[in-house]
């Protein structure tokens, strides 16, 4: 589903991402872990589009296209969907009504009928209830004056609405209170699918408790230093970063990639 | 720049649409204002001896006032004598029919989505359409007159229904009260005229549709309303222009009077050419109007302000019978090197008054707009409340919004609350829509729309949709 090849990318003259390589295929749930600064949320960013952040060599293949050629919301369109780590506030924009704008672009693109507001009205019901969100995070302004854990949430509900093949969770778990983070993981794990791969991104393996992934990876300077299994995260966990970032950095970023491609 | 910066102002630099001009035969008279030109219009109009003298009136105290410059606008000096004071379609003689109305206005009129045939319109509006300085035509009169409402144009009603006219003439905004109402009254040419008898609830809504046509001359229209006791009416109106490298002045008052119980909403999209994105050309607006609100009466005014280089207007209410309602709900869009100077004042002299303000600034470009607002609660005004809320959009960092309420209370038991706030389409908020998969333009349309809804919320359905156009958004749906 998602091939990164040797990517690397800046923001301003800072080069953040200095060669990554990952494949994700449909069914997984891949962790990516690491330090601050190491280039996780630039990861994310890359993949969503952010303009801020300037690809300078590599490639990202999504559904076998060229996904550096798309702009934003062709990608959001296309199935790919980020999970924001710090909500953006819309003050007098409908929560329901961007999403219901979101969810009509998404069909029309796969070529289906838009939906009117009551079949929205019904499918947001049910994924509410789906994920125990309260009804009435969707009348309020887009995400404009929720706490983080109601913020967070409504990210995996629009996630819920919107169906994504791809869905990158950027520390989808800072900021949440143990009971929130349990709400949000369970409302991703339902969202587990043999059509749908997830990329967690996190700087904790707390999270990893309630998601369990299938793989591991630890970024450190701008690349992926070690794969592994999920007890990858709890080895971290125990030994912290620093036991990586010792570790050669070279023998793991040209490691072959972790799985066979099957797009 | 970035791709979201652009769009917003690709958005924002939207072509005039509206800026055609009619080829028609007009009768306009030669430049300059003295009070010969105001008996040779006054004359034209064939108007009773009293109208004369009230002009007279006017343009004499004119002639001793200077032009205001309290504004926050700025503008090369206008030259009062350079102005043609008429222009008026060639006609024959008296309109018996919609049919008769010359073919070039009334395709004008199609063109611009105003239909004068009643057959094609909706049935749920009745159209005053006025070409230049004079009323080509009203839709409806015969079905709203089974009713005894009048509905018709200014010259009509002076000559049908002149003491209706003499009685309210003036009585919310005298001919002295400023120097663009004093001008409008000394030579305005012609506008609408509405009655609503005791206790009729008007079926229709009632719309004005003003339309410039002429180079080189002013458009002083003058609009007077009357619902009598426990009546309701709503009326529209709507503008546009040619486009025009010369600026062009137009000056009218609105004046409203809502007797005991009567309910007036009055709701304006105004789309005046603006001048083009270097400032050149455009519509001076320097417009009052005023509504008079008596025992448990309501004034709304709705305003959609999307035109014009210069805008300067101040829709009032004077709150004068006890229990008496004044609403006032505004968007206001500057872009290019547009100026906005507008608000409104509400005058609370009544007991248990209550008036609610709401205005939403939004400025692109070089636009500055900027927010003059006046509370007064008189000294009688006992539990008198009032609510304002002005809230600014900037688009890009060129722009300026300003804001000036100015707040009067007299009387201890009033309650005055002000909120205002300023925010930016952030590039942020426009990636995350992004994200969600809309396009940048719908992006920028979706958050200027969330910002306006509280006033689009007040326009009537008609109008919403218009409003939607000119900002080049699309109205946000009532999900939820």
């Amino acid at each position: 589903m998602l091939v990164v090849r040797n990517l690397h990318a800046k923001v301003g003259n800072r080069q953040i991402l200095n060669g990554i390589d990952l494949t994700v295929n449909a069914g997984e749930v891949h962790a990516i872990m690491g330090p601050n600064g190491s280039g996780k949320s630039t990861l994310a960013g890359v993949l969503a589009g952010r303009d801020e952040f300037v690809v300078t060599a590599g490639s990202v293949t999504f559904k076998g296209q060229d996904l550096l050629a798309l702009e934003p919301e062709e990608r959001a369109r296309e199935g790919l969907f980020l999970a924001f780590q710090y909500p953006v506030e819309i003050p007098g924009v409908n929560n329901a009504y961007l999403l219901k704008a979101a969810l009509n672009e998404v069909r029309k693109h796969r070529g289906e009928p838009v939906l009117d507001a009551i079949d929205f009205l019904t499918l947001a019901r049910e994924r509410m209830k789906l994920l125990g969100i309260d009804d009435s995070l969707m009348d309020r302004p887009v995400n404009a004056g929720f706490s983080g854990g109601e913020k967070k949430r409504n990210e995996i509900f629009q996630m819920a609405v919107l169906e994504p093949s791809l869905a990158i969770l950027d520390e989808t778990d800072s900021g949440l209170d143990i009971d929130a983070l349990k709400t949000v993981a369970a409302g991703v794990n339902a969202m587990r699918s043999p059509d749908r791969a997830m990329v967690v991104v996190t700087h904790y393996q707390r999270l990893l408790n309630y998601i369990v992934p299938d793989f591991v990876h630890v970024l450190s300077d701008g690349r992926i230093v070690k794969s592994g299994g999920k007890e990858l995260a709890l080895e971290l966990e125990e030994k912290g970063y620093g036991w990586i970032e010792s570790a050669p950095a070279a023998a793991s970023s040209e490691a072959p990639p972790q799985t066979v491609e099957s797009v | 720049m970035s791709t979201a910066t652009q769009t917003i102002e690709e958005l924002a630099n939207q072509e005039y649409k509206y800026g055609f001009v009619t080829e028609v035969e007009t009768e306009t008279i030669p430049k300059g204002l003295n009070e010969d030109v105001i008996r040779l219009i006054s004359s034209k109009k064939e108007e009773p001896e009293w109208l004369l003298e009230w002009r007279l009136k006017a343009f004499r105290v004119w002639s001793t006032m200077t032009e205001p410059t309290w504004h926050n606008v700025r503008y090369t000096p206008i030259d009062y004598q350079e102005i043609s004071y008429y222009s008026a379609p060639k006609k024959q003689a008296q309109l018996d029919s919609m049919d008769e109305v010359d073919p070039e206005i009334r395709a004008t009129f199609d063109k611009l989505g105003i239909s004068l045939d009643e057959q094609k319109r909706l049935s749920g509006v009745a159209v005053d359409a006025v070409f230049d300085s004079v009323s080509v035509g009203t839709t409806f009169k015969h079905t709203l007159a089974k009713l005894g409402i009048i509905f018709c144009s200014f010259s009509e009603a002076v000559r049908e229904h002149g003491d209706l006219v003499r009685q309210y003439l003036g009585s919310v905004v005298p001919y002295s009260d400023n120097f663009f109402a004093a001008l409008n009254a000394a030579v305005f040419s012609d506008g609408s005229f509405a009655y609503i008898p005791k206790g009729v609830k008007c079926p229709m809504e009632l719309s004005t549709y003003f339309r410039i046509n002429a180079a080189n001359t002013g458009q002083f229209e003058r609009t007077l309303l009357i619902a009598d006791e426990g009546a309701e009416v709503s009326y529209l109106e709507g503008c546009t222009a040619p486009q025009r490298d010369e600026n062009q002045l137009h000056a009218a008052v609105v004046e409203l009077v809502a007797l005991d119980y009567a309910t007036i909403k009055y709701s304006t999209v105004q789309n005046w050419y603006p001048g083009d994105k270097d400032g050149k050309g455009g519509i001076y607006n320097f417009v009052t109007k005023r509504g008079k609100a008596f025992t448990n009466a309501k004034l709304t005014w709705t305003q959609v302000e999307t035109g014009s280089a210069i805008t300067w207007k101040y829709p009032s209410c004077i709150l004068q019978g006890d229990n008496s309602v004044g609403e006032f709900y505004s968007v206001a869009v500057t872009n290019n090197h547009q100026q906005a100077d507008t608000g409104t004042k509400m005058l609370h002299l009544g007991k248990n008054t209550r008036s609610t303000i709401v205005s939403k600034g939004i400025s692109a470009g070089f636009g500055q707009n900027t927010y003059r607002g006046l509370v007064r609660i008189g000294k009688n005004a006992h539990g008198a409340r009032n609510f304002s809320q002005c809230d600014s959009l900037l688009i890009g960092d060129r722009c300026g919004a300003h804001t000036f309420p100015y707040l009067e209370v007299k009387n201890s038991s009033a309650q005055v609350e002000h909120e205002a706030s300023t925010s930016k389409i952030g590039e942020d908020q426009i990636f995350y829509c992004r994200q969600r998969g809309l396009s940048p333009e719908d992006a920028v349309n979706l958050i200027v729309n969330g910002f306006c809804k509280e006033v689009f919320r007040e326009l009537p359905m008609e109008f919403a949709v218009e409003a939607q156009k000119l900002l080049g958004i699309s109205l946000e749906g009532s999900v939820g």
